[in-house]
């Protein structure tokens, strides 16, 4: 292999799309580069103006809070008055409110991850945030997870990501974002004490467990479908996490803030419990933990991330013995992330197809981005963009995040809307750009006479800019 | 609990017998080509709340706060039959019931049996027994043997989507459509990228199946009947309604594609599911006017239509601890349509008594979705039983071939 393909392999599968003069810096040893990144903490986003979660669902509460209030002082007013109709609008009027708080959240924190995205000088990092955001995906199009979806990722995926997945893990499971995502919040157990006295109080009342975060962690975020795990394992576990909980608007005597995580034993199912064969005793929050911690270093786990991991980095189907040795070095290091990395990047299937992958549009986008130096206004972000070319940011519509084979993204209609867009983008820019020097810098070994053939004959800096975009070595990775 | 109708595969063996020598038509005594959609509900439809089985008396005790009440009732749902009836948001399709153009099957499941949706949507959509067994969906395979004098290259099929799901991947040419919110391009930038891919056959086709897609697509916007159909922005069915105008515009075309496919998604109601009104009951009144919206947008050809809308599995029949359902296992699906010899239930209903459940919580299967799905096809597409029984459904012979779905 030319020492030019590893740097575009480099560049543009491991990372977000060569930016100009990345290939020079990067120097012929794609291998290298990605390594040095490897090395320090993770990069944090910049934070300006941008939210903890607990502040978000404070703000939350406190509207909802206020809703509430105007409800029941417009019903009173109303059956004072003998005008019910009329008194709700108060009512709706705090109502609307809730989306006005969402929206402008979820704008801010797209675009401070793209920006990220778009400027960031470890993109191999960036792209493992979204990897990891993807694995463990909350989707942005239910209830207030627009608003809680990038603070999410900030504070439960991108420490982790040069960690271990084990914390990785357990942040992800217990943060608010997933417990309102897959439903866990108000999962109770049915002999525990909350359980009981709601019966006592309430005969009426249904209390009981939800088993969607139980499932959905040994299904998608550890030991896979195949993991060997049953219904009955579901049903335990998701009694061993009943408790799991978000602290409310009061926060808690314990001392938790109101948004934060917050064990509610009350609610905890007692007993000893058995998942997928061991017996965990009953150790209340720690229950839960020591389960996880078993689930992340089950060997069925390392298989299953591996698995994904080459999937992303190598080829749809997953050459097995790259597999076999991202596989070993996740367990023979406790899941020490930057193992894993390393043992990718040292498999030599990964520099064997140079465009492997067929781009998300996301890639697509962010590439372009960052090929063409394209500006991202502040306020203009392209939260708007993504939507249109189906991957709105955070929301893959399901807890299995967004697929990852190119048959799930090279549809014909998905391929006209890219060369639509791009003609856009040259419509727009190329006057200012050169695609003939823009080219070897953006594609280095990958591109082909064909493309740089095309380009140079483009009738205008605008269609060589199109063309540039359209070429099937850029629609690739 | 009284067998309701009896489509038990014993009986069924009789008819099956008879679909290898001669293959009906759709649509072709009246001279017009069938056609078929598939509206895939994807994060598990609660069947029990779509098509609430007021008369088991077991429905309201096992359902407790989210049963739908009896026909008549306050909120109660449409009446089907002594046993069934229809959730309060199904106005449409309780109408079509009563034009005789809508079957519900219900206690069906196609063959997966655990409760992973991504495994389920993958079964439902390969039309293998296992999740995972190949790249190909059963109704791109079933396009790909239909003869070749009813379908040219470009009638065969479309997903109103960007990238076509599953169920409508394979050897069979099918192309992809989805609203652009982008200028076209210039002939000459168009030619020259497909130059560009005069070296790589995927991208090559891929454009070239995209803009034979445009085209039908530009020819045909301006047909005024369309817009007073569909539902305005904010009003249900606003959700899907431009696909659902897009699916109609392609289907209308008398060289239009056989089949067409577009999911829904958003049917995973583990957390306040609600009953005659909530969170499901405005998904399905949103469903409910995206299908009056296509029989509206399709116009003369309902009559040649059928509508196909199945989900990967049920929901469990007790609520859960969060006033939702969890994953279960068998619940119904729909046939409606001009072609479809509809107002009936399809059901060896299994009955809702404690002993009765799958694994003590889920509704029993005791109807292979793929038994619909084979019937339909056969019917509908003309598909021969060989190729149903081998290429399209592999180790499907257990779920014998439903006949009489359509009018024929």
């Amino acid at each position: 292999m030319g020492k030019g393909l590893t740097s575009a392999i480099a560049a543009n599968r491991f990372g977000l799309g060569a930016r100009p003069g990345e290939l020079a810096a990067i120097g012929g040893s794609g291998p290298d580069w990605l390594r040095s990144q490897l090395d320090g903490p993770a990069p944090e986003i910049a934070c300006d103006g941008l939210q903890s979660s607990a502040s978000i669902l404070a703000q939350i509460y406190d509207l909802r809070r206020a809703i509430r209030a105007a409800r029941a002082s417009g019903v009173a007013a109303g059956h004072e008055a003998g005008n019910g109709e009329a008194s709700s609008a108060a009512a709706i009027g705090a109502f609307k409110k809730l989306p006005q708080l969402i929206k402008p959240l979820y704008v801010a924190e797209a675009g401070a991850r793209f920006r990220e995205a778009v400027a960031t000088a470890r993109p191999f990092v960036e792209r493992l945030t979204h990897f990891w955001a993807n694995h463990f995906a909350v989707s942005a199009d239910k209830s207030v997870l627009p608003a809680l979806a990038g603070s999410y990722e900030r504070e439960a995926i991108r420490p982790y990501v040069l960690g271990n997945f084990g914390d990785m893990l357990l942040a992800t499971e217990r943060h608010p974002a997933m417990l309102l995502y897959l439903d866990n919040q108000m999962s109770m157990g049915p002999n525990s004490r909350a359980a009981g006295n709601i019966a006592r109080r309430d005969p009426d009342r249904k209390t009981g467990i939800n088993e969607n975060l139980a499932r959905e962690t040994m299904e998608l975020h550890t030991v896979g479908v195949d993991g060997g795990y049953t219904q009955a394992d579901v049903t335990v576990f998701s009694q061993v996490l009943t408790g799991w909980s978000i602290a409310g608007p009061d926060g808690w005597r314990g001392g938790a803030q109101p948004g934060t995580f917050l064990f509610r034993a009350a609610m905890h199912e007692p007993g000893p419990k058995v998942v997928l064969g061991k017996r965990y005793p009953d150790t209340g929050y720690d229950q839960g933990v020591a389960v996880l911690r078993d689930l992340a270093s089950r060997p069925a786990t390392a298989r299953f991330i591996a698995t994904k991991l080459v999937r992303h980095f190598i080829a749809d189907d997953p050459p097995a013995p790259a597999v076999e040795r991202v596989a070993a070095a996740f367990s023979e290091r406790g899941g020490d992330l930057t193992t894993v990395y390393r043992a990718l990047i040292d498999s030599p299937e990964a520099w064997e197809q140079p465009t492997a992958k067929y781009k998300t549009p996301s890639d697509f986008i962010v590439s372009s981005f960052r090929g063409l130096q394209l500006p991202v206004s502040a306020n203009k972000t392209p939260v708007g963009l993504l939507q249109l070319l189906g991957q709105r940011i955070w929301a893959p519509g399901s807890p299995a995040g967004w697929p990852d084979r190119s048959a799930d993204w090279d549809g014909a209609s998905a391929l006209l809307q890219r060369i639509q867009w791009a003609d856009a983008v040259g419509q727009r820019v190329g006057p200012g750009r050169n695609a003939m020097e823009l080219a070897p810098q953006m594609l280095g070994g990958v591109l082909t006479a064909g493309t740089r053939e095309a380009i140079a004959h483009a009738e205008s800096a605008a269609q060589a800019i199109v063309l540039l975009l359209a070429a099937p070595e850029f629609m690739r990775r | 609990m009284k067998r309701r109708e009896f489509l038990t595969t014993g009986a069924l063996a009789a008819g099956g017998a008879l679909l290898s020598s001669r293959v009906t038509f759709a649509g072709t005594a009246s001279g017009k080509k069938p056609r078929l959609v598939f509206i895939i509900l994807r994060g598990a439809l609660d069947g029990l709340a779509a098509v609430p089985a007021c008369g088991d008396p077991g429905y309201a005790q096992l359902r407790g706060d989210l049963a739908i009440g009896r026909p008549g009732t306050d909120g109660g749902a449409l009446a089907l039959d002594g046993t069934f009836g229809l959730h309060p948001s199904l106005a449409f399709m309780r109408q079509s019931y009563a034009a005789r153009e809508l079957i519900v099957f219900h206690a069906v499941a196609s063959p997966y049996r655990d409760r992973s949706h991504f495994d389920g949507q993958n079964v439902l959509e390969t039309g293998y027994p296992q999740p995972h067994a190949v790249q190909t969906g059963w109704l791109n395979r079933a396009l790909a043997v239909i003869p070749a004098a009813r379908a040219t290259e470009r009638e065969r099929g479309i997903s109103i989507a960007p990238t076509a799901p599953l169920v409508m991947r394979g050897p069979a040419a099918v192309t992809s459509w989805s609203p652009s919110h982008l200028a076209p391009l210039d002939d000459d930038t168009l030619q020259r990228i497909s130059d560009l891919y005069s070296h790589d056959a995927a991208l090559g086709q891929k454009l070239a199946e995209a803009l034979a897609a445009e085209a039908i697509a530009a020819e045909n916007t301006a047909d005024a009947d369309e817009r007073p159909l569909l539902a305005k922005r904010g009003k249900p069915g606003a959700q899907y309604a431009e696909v659902v105008k897009a699916a109609a515009r392609f289907l209308r075309q008398e060289d239009g594609p056989l089949v067409a496919v577009f999911d829904t998604m958003g049917w995973d109601t583990h957390f306040n599911e609600g009953g005659a009104k909530g969170q499901l009951a405005a998904r399905l009144a949103t469903l409910d006017a995206a299908l009056g919206g296509l029989r509206a947008g399709l116009g003369p050809v309902w009559s040649s239509t059928a509508v196909f809308l199945a989900t990967e599995f049920g929901r469990t029949v007790a609520e859960n601890g969060t006033r939702g359902t969890d994953h279960g296992t068998a619940t119904a699906a729909y046939l409606l349509g001009g072609a479809v010899k509809g107002g009936r239930v399809v059901a060896d209903w299994p009955g809702l008594t404690p002993r009765g459940l799958y694994q003590d919580r889920d509704l029993k299967p005791t109807l292979d979705l793929r038994a619909v799905m084979k019937g339909l096809l056969a019917e509908q597409l003309g598909v021969p039983r060989r190729a149903l029984e081998s290429s399209v459904f592999p180790d499907s012979g257990q779920a014998r071939t439903l006949r009489g779905l359509l009018r024929g």
